[in-house]
């Protein structure tokens, strides 16, 4: 099915060509932090993970989504996810491709990457979000292919796939799960040491990704003569609205918790990222952007009469994918590094070179996203996009 | 160096013989060779757990500080930047509203206010960095010191994430331009990779007290020893002296005791 992706218009190829360069900028700055050293990013001794794990975080909320299409599809037989389902899984890869990407990048000794499974070590959480991380790499590429290439052929899929679907499931919690732990185990940190992590990573992630999902449907129905469907895309918008109400929900829990029990060290991080700290508040604007932005678009999504509308409908999934990627994707990890130790604060603010990098990693998503869904939509065109059972 | 052809075959056969040699050895250690002491010295001090105690009396001036910090930093090749985003540091001075957070109030004695504290790794008895470590590359030793292996660190800092104390620096550049004084005797770092105080364990290997204890030893200003031993001169100075540790709600049951005094300790 590969060939698929060699067979595009000139447009697909310009696009292909504006990654390819992105990537070349991303990939030369990285060969400048390789051999300089982390010293090129804005991290320092107080904030020592910065845009890399940050955006590493948000993508594994991204990952996870797929799930939200696969639960529907083969535990309600929902059936017309069946058309999309692909694109979820596809999506998947192409985030955990950037979720391992981001994690290389922010290592110190990227060449001593190995000593993870050499010298393994089940006590840390890093150890099985690595095993987690490829093992939802290896299973979405299983299914997505070997189903698509069932559709290709006009044949029922393998039976021996049904496994690894349901597998998919819990496997999809486990990902944000474990991410989650990654900063909820750790004592002195008062923003990430909390029991609703977790959640409050999967609910972000069930709104982040659908949304991505949605403009990504509505982006194919455009350039491609593949639809995915109406009511598969407003289906997509209601799980986003209730994933993102929840998300809403359990930031305001967060907030009560802190400054109703008056405890300074529960107080101090949310502080700094909502009204600032000691003077300090370079995140405040981004914060309250994301809370506006978030509302107003949940606002879009639960009224039906714009939600129905698919140009506001873009609006509200493009509004909740950047509310989210906020304060994900920025403020939970940087937030947690301020104040520091010491209950004083250190301000981050990322370099060009880091953001290039951050870019160049993006766009090599954008790239196997692109490459994935070109096949995908080829097999769809060819197929009308109806599956055999 | 010129080299005939004769030269370089005995040269080449011997290196291969030696390449064999070693690979006979190691052939027959049962899993992988990590470490090894090739002749363990007699005087090496051993310790249950070390343990320090920092006499907040006895820093009186500048200088008592500055010697201890100096010994420290000289003989473990500890890079000067300049610049606090990459700043290195094993043995530092911080205020008593940084360095016992949440335990200040308004109307502290103004001594104690002002006051520099010394910081360090506190070599916890359950150490959340070597708890997140993912390669193992720090990991605490049986008597107790937590260390770091530099060779086998990745740079994922999730050890800096996870120590409460701010204990551990990250190399963001190559620090070997920017030893003063290099001590050939200590490996410089390179970068990439994270470090901290290590209870001067290569002097400990050698029968000597570590390097900031022996630096104010006249004064007895930090007093170090083995918690473990009743009979220790650390357990004598925490049986007699009211003293505390930085964050103990945490749980990682910190190795550094502090006895802060009061107002008569004006700097």
């Amino acid at each position: 099915m590969l060939d698929k992706a060699l067979d595009g218009s000139k447009k697909y190829w310009t696009w292909i060509l504006f990654l390819l360069a992105v990537i070349g900028v991303g990939m030369a700055n990285y060969m400048k932090q390789y051999e300089y050293g982390l010293g090129v990013t804005g991290m320092s001794r107080d904030i020592s993970w910065g845009v890399y794990i940050a955006q590493f975080t948000y993508l594994v909320g991204v990952a996870a989504s797929a799930v939200m299409l696969i639960i529907p599809k083969y535990l309600h037989d929902y059936k017309k996810f069946g058309k999309i389902v692909i694109l979820g899984e596809f999506l998947a890869i192409s985030a955990v491709t950037m979720c391992l990407l981001f994690i290389v990048a922010d290592l110190g000794q990227p060449m001593r990457l190995m000593n993870v499974i050499l010298y393994p070590t089940p006590g840390s959480i890093l150890f099985w979000d690595m095993i987690v991380l490829n093992g939802y790499l290896f299973i979405n590429l299983l299914v997505g292919w070997t189903t698509l290439a069932a559709e290709r052929k006009q044949v029922p899929p393998p039976a021996w796939i049904k496994p690894f679907i349901y597998l998919s499931i819990p496997w999809a919690v486990s990902i944000h799960t474990v991410t989650a732990f990654l900063y909820a185990g750790l004592p002195g940190r008062h923003l990430w040491l909390t029991a609703i992590m977790a959640p409050r990573f999967l609910a972000s992630a069930f709104a982040s990704g659908p949304s991505l999902l949605i403009l990504l449907c509505l982006l194919v129905r455009k350039i491609s003569k593949f639809d995915p469907g109406k009511e598969a895309i407003q289906t997509l918008a209601k799980i986003v609205t209730y994933a993102m109400i929840i998300n809403i929900f359990f930031l305001a829990m967060e907030f009560f918790t802190a400054f109703y029990s008056n405890i300074p060290g529960h107080m101090a991080p949310l502080q700094y990222l909502f009204f600032g700290f000691h003077g300090h508040g370079n995140l405040v604007p981004f914060m309250w952007a994301s809370v506006i932005i978030g509302i107003a678009s949940v606002g879009l999504l639960i009224n039906p009469a714009t939600r129905q509308n698919e140009k506001i409908l873009a609006f509200a999934a493009a509004g909740i994918f950047i509310a989210t990627w906020i304060d994900k994707g920025i403020g939970l990890v940087i937030g947690g590094f301020i104040p520091n130790m010491f209950e004083t604060v250190t301000e981050y603010s990322a370099t060009g070179t880091e953001i290039s990098i951050a870019l160049g990693i993006w766009a090599i998503g954008a790239l196997v996203l692109t490459v994935l869904y070109k096949i995908a939509i080829s097999v769809k065109e060819e197929t009308g996009g109806e599956e055999v059972h | 160096m010129s080299m005939d052809r004769r030269d370089f075959l005995k040269i080449a056969g011997i290196t291969g013989l030696l390449g064999a040699g070693v690979a006979a050895v190691s052939g027959k250690m049962p899993g992988i060779l990590e470490a090894a002491v090739t002749s363990p010295n007699s005087n090496a001090l051993k310790a249950k757990q070390w343990a320090m105690v920092i006499d907040m009396r006895k820093f009186k001036t500048q200088d008592d500080y500055k010697k201890v910090i100096h010994a420290c930093h000289s003989i473990h090749n500890i890079p000067e930047f300049g610049n606090p985003k990459d700043e290195i540091k094993w043995i530092w001075t911080d205020k008593f509203e940084h360095t016992f957070v949440g335990q200040e109030h308004e109307h502290i004695s103004e001594a104690v206010k002002e006051k520099p504290f010394v910081l360090l790794c506190n070599h916890c008895e359950k150490p959340a960095c070597v708890r997140v470590c993912p390669t193992k590359a720090t990991f605490k030793r049986n008597d107790g010191i937590v260390m770091m292996d530099y060779h086998r660190c990745i740079g994922c800092r999730f050890c800096m994430a996870a120590c409460p104390f701010g204990a551990r620096s990250f190399n963001y550049r190559d620090p070997r331009p920017f030893i003063k004084d290099n001590n050939p005797k200590y490996p410089t770092r390179m970068k990439g990779v994270v470090e901290k105080c290590t209870f001067c364990v290569e002097r400990l290997d050698e029968g000597l007290m570590p390097a900031c204890v022996e630096a104010c030893k006249d004064t007895k200003a930090l007093v170090f020893g083995d918690v473990g031993d009743p009979a220790s001169e650390v357990r004598k100075v925490l049986k007699d002296n009211f003293t505390i540790r930085r964050k103990p709600e945490l749980g990682t049951s910190p190795s550094v005791y502090y006895i802060v005094g009061g107002g008569e300790n004006a700097g």
